[in-house]
């Protein structure tokens, strides 16, 4: 299980792209799986201007276009992962869509095929038992973006062995990544923390006990953080915000997760954050002077 | 050019909340914009001007100030 040399990338959205450039930039061998050729064709184009800003805010670790197309295979065919040594998935964050993938996986995959699940919110284990392996199937939440960002979450779900994690781990360190080890709960530990900071947050702006500018201010010159929780918010969407929210509230049953009004109003509004020019903050007439 | 320096400090008034940029001002460094900022501006000086921005000129330095961006629209422009 040690010699991984071609992955197997599920998605071909922002964290799949993101996964793919980052393991090029490491020298393994990608085949990039999508539904369909539209959405394959518009990844390539995008996959050009990706390694462009990598080329500029990260210039020790860059590649070309042609360096990263040279070794992957855009496919719309799962069957295509019947040869990789590992695959990293990143579908869409809602369980009917990762379903149909994670019941093909195990008959389509080599038995010693670890499958890592990037996601930030479902349930490693519940994934890994639909595949007939769920030894080897793990959490691998990457941070945005990926080819930028140091560490990973690596989840432990109920039946993963300790051979997959030492891999998973091996895995990672040759993609240049450090990880950090923890075990399978919703949320697992960075969005359970965040989702519930950005909800507390949304729920002071909603209360009237601080502006979004305000309470976003109080983070970054008061505790140092790069960007407060609301903007982070506004970054990440707050419709995945809403969704990533709504799952813990369902998985734990827990009152203290019941999305703030504020924050469903706004994704009920469109107001999805940066993406859509307003969240919490207004990035389209950001301009007047 | 002064024409020129005057589009891409349009650009990016619209995207920051100051109401004025000086053309020497590291936009990057007085936090104005994230990093991630700097492919817009490539994005756009590409768009605008028909140049096209590749190889050793994707360096973050050129994309700092105005008046930076403007030296590499120009050098590109007069090597088209």
């Amino acid at each position: 299980m040690g010699n991984v040399r071609t992955v197997g990338v599920i998605g071909a959205g922002v964290m799949g792209r993101g996964v793919t450039t980052a393991l090029r930039q490491a020298g393994f061998r990608v085949v990039l799986v999508d539904r369909d050729e539209e959405i394959l064709e518009r990844t390539r184009a995008r996959l050009r201007d990706d390694v462009r800003l990598y080329a500029m805010l990260a210039p020790g670790s860059a590649i070309t276009a042609d360096e990263l197309f040279a070794e992957t295979v855009f496919t719309t065919n799962l069957e295509d992962l019947a040869d990789v040594d590992l695959v990293v998935e990143n579908a869409t964050e809602l369980w009917t869509v990762k379903r149909p993938i994670y019941e093909r996986l195990g008959g389509i995959c080599r038995p010693d095929v670890i499958i890592a699940v990037n996601t930030s919110a479902i349930s490693i284990t519940r994934l890994g038992a639909l595949t007939g392996r769920p030894e080897n199937v793990i959490g691998m939440h990457f941070m945005n973006p990926v080819p930028l960002k140091p560490t990973v979450e690596v989840i432990r779900a109920h039946h993963t062995s300790e051979s997959t994690v030492d891999a998973a781990r091996e895995f990672l360190t040759a993609l240049g990544k450090k990880s950090i080890v923890v075990n399978d709960s919703p949320g697992f530990v960075t969005n359970r923390v965040m989702m519930l900071t950005v909800n507390e947050a949304a729920f002071l702006v909603h209360e009237g006990v601080a502006s979004a500018a305000d309470t976003d201010r109080l983070f970054v010159e008061c505790f140092g953080h790069t960007m407060g929780p609301l903007e982070t918010a506004d970054l990440i969407g707050l419709d995945t915000v809403l969704l990533s929210i709504e799952v813990l509230y369902d998985e734990f049953k827990d009152s203290k997760y019941r999305p703030c009004p504020l924050l469903t109003k706004l994704v009920d509004a469109g107001l999805h954050g940066r993406k859509s020019g307003q969240g919490f903050f207004n990035y389209e007439s950001a301009k007047r002077g | 050019m002064a024409d020129n320096r005057a589009v891409i400090r349009e650009f990016i008034l619209e995207s920051i909340t100051e109401s004025t940029v000086g053309d020497d001002e590291d936009i990057f460094e007085r936090g104005l914009v994230r990093s991630m900022f700097v492919m817009q501006l490539v994005l756009f000086v590409e768009q605008e001007f028909g140049i096209s921005v590749t190889g050793d000129d994707l360096q973050f330095d050129n994309f700092r100030t105005v008046e930076r961006i403007d030296e590499l629209v120009t050098r590109k422009l007069a090597a088209a």
